[in-house]
């Protein structure tokens, strides 16, 4: 493949969304409440809208057989670039919350910077998701506001989630060769640059939501390189089940 | 968590700028800005709307139907409150 980094980046920032939305997209069904069922499956949408987009451009650049699709559905485990963030289970809605919310903040970041690509394509999707991601941070911010400053009950729940998920908030700012290789080129984004204002915004809405602010210094990485935690081969089965158990079958 | 203590409010969308909002329907939230946030995804992710507006259902008064006969069977025989007597000038189109 003539342009492979460009093609691997594009990977990386739609795997997330990929792997975001089949997660969140569980609680369909599933909800707390029908209301936000309902909102929860909209933000699984909105992330599937976007992957649509940014697989369609990596097909276009792979050029050859493969198709949007393909590249959905067809790939193994390890060729999954996602951070591990984003497969952490739904152990409760305070996790789905938790796990939302760390990721939105940087989504938000990230495609502000990304439509200053020099990679057209990449501008204009950034552009386009960019509301989507605005109102999905809201979501996620104002549920951790309310669950943290709530009840004792929903307190030590939403404590616990953002705890237990913290350990993979520093691989967002964690770089591939393929992430190093774009920003050169005007077309990535430098995520480290992202990352004092990240953990600042963290820490505001946190203590907004009157909860402690993690001290681990441990983090977890790994995903980006295609080594996951146990979690994403179950979410994959389900994913992958239909191209799986009938090969090449269409709508 | 249960919703069993949330309120319920009445939800109003404007289809569109110039029309008025139009009563779509009811949901559950602890707060308006939560009712707010409910309503977008509930009422409008179809593109239903550019405006919304929540009330909570205890602020709404409504009329009793068993008095329906007082409220509104005196109206149903007065057609000269319609003002179908009058000659229109050609110049008033559209009334």
């Amino acid at each position: 493949m003539k342009n492979e980094n460009l093609y691997n980046y594009i990977l990386g920032i739609a795997d997330n969304s990929l792997i975001l939305g089949q997660r969140i997209g569980e609680l369909c069904g599933h909800g707390p409440s029908l209301e936000t069922d309902i909102a929860c499956t909209n933000i699984s949408l909105d992330l599937f809208g976007q992957v649509r987009s940014y697989f369609q451009y990596a097909a276009k650049i792979a050029g050859d057989e493969r198709t949007e699709d393909d590249i959905a559905m067809l790939r193994k485990e390890r060729d999954y670039k996602n951070v591990l963030l984003v497969e952490q289970p739904n152990t409760n809605f305070a996790y789905s919350i938790g796990r939302q919310f760390l990721f939105d903040v940087y989504h938000l970041a990230f495609l502000a910077e990304l439509q200053k690509s020099s990679d057209l394509t990449l501008s204009a999707i950034a552009n386009k998701c960019i509301k989507e991601v605005s109102y999905h941070e809201r979501f996620s911010s104002d549920w951790v506001k309310r669950l943290g400053d709530g009840t004792s009950e929903s307190k030590e729940k939403m404590q616990e989630a953002i705890n237990d998920l913290w350990t993979y908030t520093d691989e967002l700012f964690h770089q591939t060769e393929a992430d190093k290789a774009m920003v050169t080129e005007n077309i990535g984004v430098d995520v480290i640059k992202l990352k004092d204002n990240y953990y600042k915004r963290i820490n505001a809405l946190l203590e907004e939501a009157t909860l402690e602010i993690p001290e681990s210094k441990w983090f977890q990485k790994g995903g980006k390189e295609g080594i996951h935690t146990e979690h994403l081969g179950y979410l994959l089965s389900d994913l992958q089940y239909m191209q799986r158990t009938y090969p090449n079958m269409e709508w | 968590m249960s919703t069993k203590n949330w309120p319920l409010w009445e939800i109003f969308v404007r289809s569109k700028n110039g029309l008025e909002h139009r009563h779509c329907g009811s949901l559950h939230a602890a707060d308006s800005d939560m009712a707010l946030e409910n309503a977008r995804d509930v009422y409008t992710r179809r593109n239903e709307g550019v405006s919304i507006w929540v009330v909570e259902s205890k602020h709404i008064t409504g009329s009793n139907p068993e008095n329906n006969g007082e409220m509104f069977e005196p109206a149903q025989d007065k057609v000269y409150r319609h003002p179908t007597f009058y000659d229109l000038p050609d110049e008033v189109k559209h009334m």
